[in-house]
């Protein structure tokens, strides 16, 4: 037998099993930490500390985790269905749609639900991925990083059409707290939208055999039946409901979705079905490891974990770049 | 029986196929050959409802191309194309055993193991079933493809030039491999070549298309004949019997 | 052919050079002219230096797509800036004198660009996506670095510095102005000069080097003058990613010709045609001070996506 052999599934067990420990450690040092220094146990034992604890460290850090969860999960099927590795929520102009669309509807129909908002930023980054798509079919397949190229730009493109909004309105206020992803504000009641994109990555989780289909290209889809067009649009609707919970709730989280199935992909290969849930798996760790740190960096002041994760995750990306030779995709 | 009727294709206005109509008998290998730009690929991807058909009919069996469910033909025909670059890191055994999703869409039981476990034997794919496809060689990755055809189980198998990539040891396995499959497994493969020899070694009938039409067809030993041969490419073939088989001797 | 064209781009600029000092001008012509002028002084210095650094870049790696501040030229710079408050304090900073500070400033900016640039034109200016893709990413990554950074700065500190980085058309420092406009003048003219060994790097490295050009030298003398071009309009009016790029594609598509000469020149004209008209527009006549640049951006954006799309059908 070749010693690779029937290695693969094993580690993929161990990772779970570890980055679950790891999440175990995360998310009790994110309980601990707060403005208030206060010792957790001290905080457990007053009726206003359980309070405190239940309104604001709780959901703050399971908001971290979901939302890097989702992300996570946004950017595999994305990179499956463009058919390239540096594809992600915000190398596609999708965040950048989201947060025109949010835009939109706050300056036309200021007293609109949240509902609302969520259906209009959702409709925008649909539209905005599948424009992505569409132009991506265009660049030929031999040159890989011509895609994230053209997709930056894009996004910048929409980002700019955006703040010129913004700023002849005076709503670049709005604008910077949906761009920059950050965890400082959230509370109960106020994160609860990520439970609904933590749902939709659940409901990617059903469609996982389909992508990796559709991951091997239009004509291997065909021949086994699948309807490839559904994929693609099953595909994009989740990306967009995702992209759009984060952007409303807690803001943009660059790079999360192209770092973390990169590195998955290294040691456990791309058959959704098996490394998904290590993807959300280490897509929330990262997240929620972010906010501590952007919570400890500088105490009492925080830095938004939007920005340390930009740092993290463009570094990676830097290394992917020249570590790994891009052959075919 | 595949029944291929009155089938024409356009690429913008340059016409591809004319007006083909054809029906292959249920069993046996066929080839497909023809010289360059003959419609051999059109034909196959309209076959395969990889292009939508414009005019005309394709039926196997029962059912029709145009108007079944992708699903459904699924588990009628399986296709391989001219390789692709399949860049996902999947390993051996999980591509195989997308094979059976057809069947088991996305519920693998044991029936589906077993025909996974049956075609890396098959194919000699035992040792790198834990191997990620992106690892292997161009020869070993169409070998899998193969298997990976196999394993979905259909009565009908089309392959695209499945000889490209791979040397001569692995090109004569790949046509035994596909005898086999057609004597004792009663498949019915419908093959594009490019090499008129190994469709002359292998194939029970051979179909010659030329600038979109059928040229030529027959079982394989009526239509080996120099003056055939010499019309579909324009050039001298001459043929020779060696050890009882019929060679095209075109590189002179 | 070219000449006339040149003098009718140069009677444009003069015009949008007119409109921009008179339109809407009421009270006190004196006070008028020296406040305006004053601005007037940094958007021609400006526009100057972005034209002439985005030509001479897309000249010395031979292509037409890339353009320093895509490439995080200008993210390198206000990181530098950011990292100096950072190592030094606010106070620190704030103690450096101006003209000292500049010459550092270029100085280390244009070192790390060397490092940066020379290493990816050495490992291969084949890979122009790559290339590209590499400097957009280090782009991003000087930004969230920058972020990082900002944040990590005492908040009081903080604000009396922000002022400092982020100079706009509005605040230009009066003995800025001065040192970069000497500065800009002495590239333009190194430029200039070297306009006919530009023609012969257009070619490529290895058609320069077989015409008998010392590749590595000429290079390297380039890259100094754009970096000092880029760091001066940087430390003027702040990052503006996709000017020079728009006004590049503009240059080409209007001057059409291979020689440095005409296209040094051109592209300088243009760059004040559209900086001090679109400026003029947006500020007097639809009265969006801060707009321009977003719609720069906008513009530039597209031009990029449509250079690539072209380059890839080419």
């Amino acid at each position: 037998m070749h010693p690779s052999t029937r290695r693969f599934p094993s580690t993929t067990i161990r990772w779970s099993i570890g980055l679950t420990g790891l999440l175990a450690g995360l998310i009790l040092t994110s309980f601990a930490i707060g403005a208030a220094n206060i010792g957790l146990l001290d905080l457990l034992q007053t009726p206003e500390g359980l309070e405190l604890f239940l309104i604001s460290r709780v959901p703050r850090t399971l908001a971290a985790f979901l939302a890097g969860a989702s992300l996570a999960v946004a950017g595999v099927i994305m990179q499956m269905l463009a058919r390239n590795r540096f594809v992600e929520p915000a190398t596609a102009g999708s965040a950048e749609c989201a947060a025109l669309g949010l835009l939109a509807v706050t300056m036309l129909m200021p007293t609109s639900s949240i509902f609302l908002k969520m259906i209009v930023s959702s409709g925008a980054a649909f539209a905005g991925t599948a424009v992505f798509l569409a132009l991506v079919q265009r660049l030929p397949p031999s040159q890989p990083l011509l895609v994230p190229l053209t997709g930056i730009v894009y996004g910048s493109v929409i980002a700019a059409i955006t703040t010129f909004i913004a700023y002849e309105n005076d709503l670049i206020q709005y604008l910077s707290i949906w761009m920059n992803g950050e965890f400082s504000g959230v509370l109960q009641g106020r994160y609860e939208l990520l439970w609904a994109a933590g749902l939709v990555a659940l409901v990617a989780y059903l469609y996982a055999d389909r992508f990796t289909i559709a991951g091997l290209g239009r004509d291997a889809a065909t021949g086994l039946g699948l309807n490839y067009r559904q994929v693609l649009i099953i595909g994009l609707s989740i990306v967009a409901l995702i992209t759009s919970f984060t952007v409303i709730t807690v803001g943009m989280l660059p790079f999360v979705g192209l770092v973390v199935p990169n590195i998955v992909s290294r040691f456990h290969g791309d058959n959704a079905r098996r490394t998904l849930p290590l993807v959300a798996l280490l897509g929330g760790i990262l997240v929620l490891a972010s906010d501590i740190a952007g919570r400890l960096l500088r105490y009492p002041y925080e830095i938004p974990a939007g920005t340390v994760f930009g740092v993290v995750g463009t570094g990676v990306f830097l290394w992917l770049l020249f570590a790994r030779p891009v052959h075919a995709r | 029986m595949i029944t291929i009727e009155n089938v024409s294709f356009r690429h913008g206005k340059a016409p591809v196929l004319k007006d083909i109509s054809l029906t292959i008998e249920k069993g046996g290998i066929t080839a497909l050959i023809g010289p360059n730009g003959a419609g051999k690929s059109t034909l196959f991807a309209l076959m395969a409802r990889l292009l939508p058909l414009q005019t005309g009919r394709i039926t196997f069996d029962e059912l029709d191309v145009r108007q079944s469910p992708s699903r459904e033909l699924a588990l009628k025909l399986a296709i391989l194309r001219q390789i692709t670059s399949i860049a996902s890191r999947i390993t051996v055994r999980e591509m195989i055993g997308f094979g059976r999703f057809p069947h088991h869409r996305g519920r693998p039981g044991n029936h589906d193991r077993e025909k996974v476990g049956e075609a890396l034997e098959m194919f000699d794919l035992g040792d790198l079933s834990g191997r990620f496809i992106d690892e292997l060689s161009g020869g070993q990755r169409q070998r899998v493809l193969v298997a990976m055809a196999y394993a979905q189980d259909t009565d009908y198998l089309l392959l695209d030039e499945p000889l490209n990539n791979l040397d001569m040891h692995y090109a004569r396995d790949l046509m035994k491999q596909l005898r086999s499959l057609a004597d004792t497994h009663g498949k019915t493969i419908v093959v594009v070549l490019h090499e008129i020899n190994y469709a002359a070694a292998y194939a029970d009938r051979i179909i010659a298309l030329k600038d979109g039409t059928v040229a030529a067809q027959g079982k394989t030993a009526d239509f080996m004949t120099e003056k055939t041969l010499s019309a579909i490419y324009n050039m001298e073939v001459r043929i020779r019997e060696l050890d009882g088989k019929l060679i095209a001797l075109h590189h002179a | 052919m070219h000449a006339r064209k040149l003098l009718v781009l140069g009677v444009l600029a003069g015009l949008a050079i007119l409109a921009y000092m008179t339109i809407g001008a009421r009270g006190n012509w004196g006070f008028i002219l020296s406040f305006r002028g004053t601005k007037l002084a940094a958007l021609l210095l400006v526009a100057t230096a972005l034209a002439l650094s985005t030509l001479l870049f897309q000249t010395l790696t031979s292509n037409r797509i890339l353009t320093p501040s895509i490439m995080g030229f200008d993210a390198l710079y206000v990181l530098l800036q950011t990292g100096l408050v950072f190592l030094l304090g606010g106070l620190g900073y704030a103690a450096i004198p101006a003209d000292a500070k500049f010459a550092f400033e270029v100085a280390l900016l244009t070192g790390a660009a060397l490092a940066l640039f020379g290493s990816l034109l050495g490992s291969g200016l084949n890979d122009l996506f790559r290339m590209l893709l590499v400097g957009v990413i280090f782009g991003v990554f000087f930004r969230s670095l920058t972020a990082l950074l900002q944040r990590l700065i005492d908040p009081n500190e903080f604000a009396v510095v922000q002022g400092a980085m982020f100079a706009s058309f509005n605040k230009a420092n009066t003995q800025l102005l001065l040192v970069s406009g000497a500065l800009i003048l002495l590239c333009s003219l190194l430029a200039w000069r070297k306009r006919h060994v530009l023609d012969v790097m257009a070619l490529g490295r290895e058609q320069a080097i077989s015409l008998g050009l010392d590749h590595r030298r000429e290079l390297f003398t380039g890259l100094v003058l754009v970096s000092v071009l880029v760091a001066t309009s940087t430390a003027l009016v702040g990052p503006v990613a996709f000017f020079g790029l728009l006004i590049s594609a503009l240059t080409y598509e209007i001057i059409r010709s291979q020689h440095h000469g005409d296209l040094l020149i051109g592209s300088v004209l243009i760059s004040v045609i559209v900086l001090v008209g679109g400026q003029t527009l947006f500020e007097r006549v639809l009265g969006m001070g801060g707009s321009l640049s977003l719609v720069v951006e906008f513009l530039g954006g597209l031009v990029f996506l449509m250079l690539i799309l072209r380059k890839v059908r080419a």
